[in-house]
């Protein structure tokens, strides 16, 4: 399976998360923000970062690169796609996914190793793990309080589709704790915290992220069978 | 040459913790009677030539769709003269 990640000018977590979809069993691609090309990949993801210097607003600008027409179009049609902290923006500011990310409450740079609450495995990059179990991997983030309408909030957890939240401690003000939402039809999820981060027991708190790359394999052979 | 001035500001609902930061640096000056302070952008837009009314209507599209996200935030285009 070809697991595609694109770099945009100021992508920092591209080789990170190239790395994890490796240790998952997947081929990694590595994607050009100024190629429309796919390069046939089967999913895409939008790594961490500051893309475009996070000018204007973070994501705002990397919104509108060649490989991000494409990826749209190809996420409406039902490819799996995971936006990662920086990704996360780009896929709000793209409107695959609702609300936006905002300055932390604090407005500081925050950077720790979080525990999260898996609140939903019905999508294809969470369904390795259960409901309700609790991972610790990395957070680190200056724009990371997702905000959106009460109503927008109401219908995110109503449809199921907040697929984690922080626990213990909420670090940027995040609306109802959360840390990840996904689309209505469960292939496009995005993520605050750096589940890239955690995959190797020599680099990371814990091999917990781990279980994000290979939700999506599994989803892709199925999909194939 | 025309210019266009488009303010984004953060809609009232949402909480603008750099505004509150400069409101905590007015009291911190001695600046009382100031209850609140909210931080926008300010995008000066010089155009070539004429601005006709389809070039306006295009600077309208970029201050919705670039220059702003509408989720968190409002904006007010205003031609100068």
């Amino acid at each position: 399976m070809r697991i595609g990640v694109v770099t945009f000018p100021g992508s920092l977590d591209d080789r990170d998360a190239q790395r994890a979809v490796r240790l998952a069993g997947g081929e990694a691609v590595a994607l050009w923000h100024g190629d429309e090309d796919l390069r046939g990949v089967d999913a895409v993801i939008l790594p961490g970062g500051f893309s475009y210097g996070d000018y204007l607003r973070c994501g705002a600008i990397a919104r509108f690169a060649p490989a991000m027409r494409a990826i749209i179009e190809r996420a409406h049609a039902g490819m799996p796609v995971l936006g990662i902290c920086n990704g996360f923006q780009i896929l709000c500011e793209s409107h695959l996914l609702p609300g936006a990310l905002t300055r932390n409450d604090h407005l500081h740079f925050v950077c720790r190793d979080q525990r999260l609450r898996i609140e939903s495995n019905a999508t294809a990059w969470t369904s390795d793990y259960a409901v309700g179990q609790e991972i610790v991997i990395p957070l680190k983030n200056g724009e990371g309080g997702f905000v959106a309408d009460e109503r927008t909030l109401d219908e995110l957890e109503g449809e199921g589709r907040v697929i984690a939240r922080y626990v213990g401690v909420n670090p940027n003000g995040s609306r109802r704790d959360i840390a990840g939402i996904s689309n209505a039809a469960g292939n496009v999820v995005g993520l605050m915290p750096h589940p890239e981060h955690a995959v190797e027991e020599l680099t990371g708190p814990t091999t917990d992220g781990l279980g994000f790359f290979t939700s999506v394999l599994t989803a892709l052979v199925a999909g194939r069978s | 040459m025309p210019r266009v001035v488009v303010d984004v500001m953060l809609k009232p609902e949402i909480l603008d913790p750099q505004g509150r930061a400069v409101l905590g640096a007015f009291a911190r000056l001695g600046v009382g009677g100031v209850s609140d302070v909210r931080q926008g952008k300010r995008f000066e837009i010089t155009i070539d030539g004429d601005l006709t009314e389809d070039r306006l209507a295009e600077i309208h599209r970029m201050a919705e769709e670039l220059l702003s996200n509408p989720v968190i935030e409002s904006y007010d285009l205003r031609v100068e003269p």
